[in-house]
């Protein structure tokens, strides 16, 4: 396991190069061309804020300005989910590379993970612009933003190795995959804060909600972004550190498995 | 020392039966299986207890025909699979020509790419650097380095495959049937860039269809059938092993060939092949044909100049005294290579009755390498058909001398004292 990981840090030129070929192969073609990295959330952010301003509009206080506290959340849930999503296919659509040539297989989920990290981080700069705009004020615990994304980094590369080791045997899971991540988002607070609590007259549905939203790793992790940037307060450290520890416990569960596994993709892909 | 030492190496590849095929995470979570459901008992093995040592510089050949495992050995060389059983060890760096260019991306450029390969095949950045023009100028690709590569031909695309793997400067080279791609002057180029290599004593494993490479290229050579080592040693006893077993498998089929139509022309009902290519009224009937060589033993694969006896089986219901018989060559063009019959040799019929059989009788089978058809028949002098088979009946002949046309001649060359040449033919 550790002998892996050191394998890993001596594959981080071929891991820095394949993500940058990434970046540069998405948008090859496009006009616009990098500057997508850019529009992507923009416009991304005009749509949730027209439709939930003008067409469901949400009057809750302690989320307003809406389309800001929105686009906090969304932006690293994309992340998480396109990087899950792509780690469902990413051993297959590598198939050349792995029966073909010496290649460590670690590298392709790893890839698409941090590819789109750097997707996500492009997007932060129209974060900050739209906070500016909004006049919402940024304090010393927006310092706290690196160590969320990084504990999110751990979680999201984890549940990667897992699934992308896991698809190439199973292949329904991408499938299944699919829906659960839509499933997953709203029991995230990703369109609500963690405070949330749904309104239902039987008291039994509620109390499940909101077992699965406190169980839910995902959720510090947003309820973090949400506090440190939107509130400009202090994150609950004490969540952060369990579910850091959680995020190590799923990324070494993942490395497990996928390392089982790794003899079989030559054969299976 | 030895390069490469393959010790007792088998391979196992599982065979997919429906129900595991279709095995889902669900069922494997409730079957409690899961790691072993990666690993299941039907399986065939790829690779059956192989062993070979390859010394340091030395070139060494594979070959075997299609599904032997050769390619799965490689790959095992190569350490982009691992051995079920046993254990392979090999010193210094590898580099395998296993398919070109397997790592391109095809929508960025042809610079772009030759780094990340680079990388991938284990070079540094800077190495890369440093060689970049060298690779670029053998792939001939000087003015299309910074197009995508998705716009290359196959050609190019395949250049600049073998251009960046054979500068990665390896201990080891693995080439799997590659220089079969590509035109003429690029593959004389990698033969180049492979001589060069044992020049400078390194160790390269060739796997390859070819046997005209591997005995002139090859300090030693394995053959591999179904997995197992039949022969290891020197490479033209390793080919001519190998072709004698592809020959008698030719041989054996083709000798099951001839007794299926044997069986299938005595009985009533015959399939539609023998329906097309068999016609005539049937008061001659040819019944069995065989082939046999100067011992009377059957055989259907002959070598240029071999004596061959075509023999046919004949039942007659009720005498007759108009008869001829006939036979034609012809080739997979279907141009007659040669044809005659008893009647236009002058033979008179006067009677014949019963069960009997006629002999055809050919010295010296003087035909290029190839597989031929043969026509046999029995009809009237006037050509009214007793008993006609079309292209039913095939052979094959092996020759040493690549010629070409349709038949042989007896030949030899003279020259006059001036003219110098040296033969190396074995006949």
């Amino acid at each position: 396991m550790w002998q892996n990981l050191q394998n890993l840090y001596k594959y981080r030129v071929l891991v820095q190069s394949l993500v940058s070929r990434e970046l540069k192969a998405r948008y090859r073609g496009s006009i616009l061309g990098f500057f997508w990295s850019f529009f992507n959330p923009l416009l991304l952010l005009i749509v949730y804020t027209i439709v939930f301003s003008y067409i469901l509009p949400n009057r809750a206080l302690e989320t307003q300005p809406y389309g800001l506290f929105l686009f906090i959340g969304l932006l690293p849930w994309t992340w998480f989910s396109s990087s899950l999503l792509e780690a469902s296919n990413v051993i297959m659509s590598g198939g050349n590379l792995i029966k073909k040539i010496i290649f460590p297989a670690e590298v392709l989920p790893v890839v698409s993970v941090l590819s789109n990290m750097i997707h996500f981080l492009l997007g932060t700069p129209i974060l900050v612009l739209f906070m500016i705009i909004y006049r919402v004020p940024f304090t010393w615990c927006a310092l706290f933003f690196p160590l969320i994304v990084f504990i999110q980094l751990i979680l999201t590369l984890g549940f990667s190795l897992l699934i992308s080791s896991l698809s190439v045997h199973f292949r329904d899971l991408r499938d299944i995959l699919a829906n659960f991540l839509t499933l997953w988002f709203f029991c995230s607070p990703v369109i609500y804060p963690l405070t949330f609590a749904i309104q239902q007259d039987d008291q039994v549905i509620a109390r499940i909600f909101q077992r699965v939203l406190y169980i839910n790793p995902i959720s510090y992790i947003m309820d973090g972004y949400h506090q440190t940037l939107f509130h400009g307060s202090l994150p609950d450290w004490r969540y952060l550190m369990i579910v850091l520890a959680c995020s190590i416990a799923i990324f070494i569960i993942g490395y497990f498995v996928f390392d089982r596994l790794r003899d079989t993709f030559a054969e299976e892909v | 020392m030895n390069a490469i030492d393959v010790d007792n190496v088998s391979k196992l590849y599982k065979k997919f039966a429906h129900k595991r095929q279709f095995q889902t995470l669900k069922s494997a979570i409730l079957k409690g299986n899961f790691f072993e459901s990666v690993n299941p008992q039907e399986a065939f093995y790829a690779l059956k207890n192989v062993n070979c040592a390859i010394p340091q510089g030395r070139m060494f050949g594979i070959i075997g025909s299609n599904g032997s495992g050769k390619s799965t050995l490689l790959k095992l060389i190569a350490g982009i699979s691992k051995p079920t059983f046993g254990k392979i060890t090999s010193q210094g760096k590898i580099s395998a020509l296993i398919e070109l260019g397997a790592g391109f991306h095809p929508e960025i450029s042809g610079r772009e790419n030759i780094f990340i390969n680079g990388i991938m095949l284990g070079l540094t950045r800077k190495s890369i650097a440093d060689k970049f023009d060298e690779i670029v100028k053998f792939a001939e690709l000087e003015d299309f380095i910074d197009q995508p590569v998705k716009t290359y031909s196959s050609g190019m695309f395949m250049r600049l495959g073998f251009a960046v793997a054979v500068n990665v400067n390896p201990d080891i080279l693995l080439v799997d049937e590659v220089l079969a791609v590509g035109d003429e002057a690029f593959a004389h180029k990698c033969l180049d860039k492979i001589n060069d290599f044992r020049k400078r004593n390194k160790t390269i494993v060739l796997v390859t269809h070819a046997m005209g490479m591997v005995k002139e290229l090859c300090d030693s050579a394995m053959w591999l059938k179904k997995g197992e080592v039949m022969k290891i040693g020197d490479p033209r006893m390793v080919c001519g092993a190998y072709l004698m077993d592809v020959e008698s498998k030719e041989e054996t089929e083709l000798q099951a060939e001839y007794q299926k139509l044997a069986v299938e022309m005595a009985s009533e009902q015959q399939d539609t092949r023998i329906q097309q290519s068999r016609w005539g009224g049937g008061e001659i009937q040819i019944t069995k044909v065989q082939l046999l060589d100067e011992n009377d033993q059957e055989k259907y694969v002959y070598t240029t100049g071999d004596r061959m006896q075509v023999k046919m089986f004949i039942r007659i219901r009720k005498s007759i005294d108009d008869f001829v018989f006939g036979v034609g060559i012809f080739n997979t063009e279907g141009i007659c290579c040669y044809g005659t019959n008893t009647y236009i040799e002058e033979f008179h019929p006067v009677e014949c009755n019963g069960t009997g059989e006629v002999t055809f009788s050919i010295d010296r089978l003087n035909l290029i390498e190839g597989t031929y058809f043969l026509d046999v028949a029995a009809h009237r002098r006037d050509d009214y058909p007793y008993d006609y088979h079309r292209h039913l009946y095939t052979f094959k002949v092996r020759s040493q001398i690549k010629d070409v046309g349709i038949f042989r001649p007896a030949h030899r060359w003279e020259f006059s004292p001036n003219i110098k040449l040296r033969s190396t033919a074995s006949s």
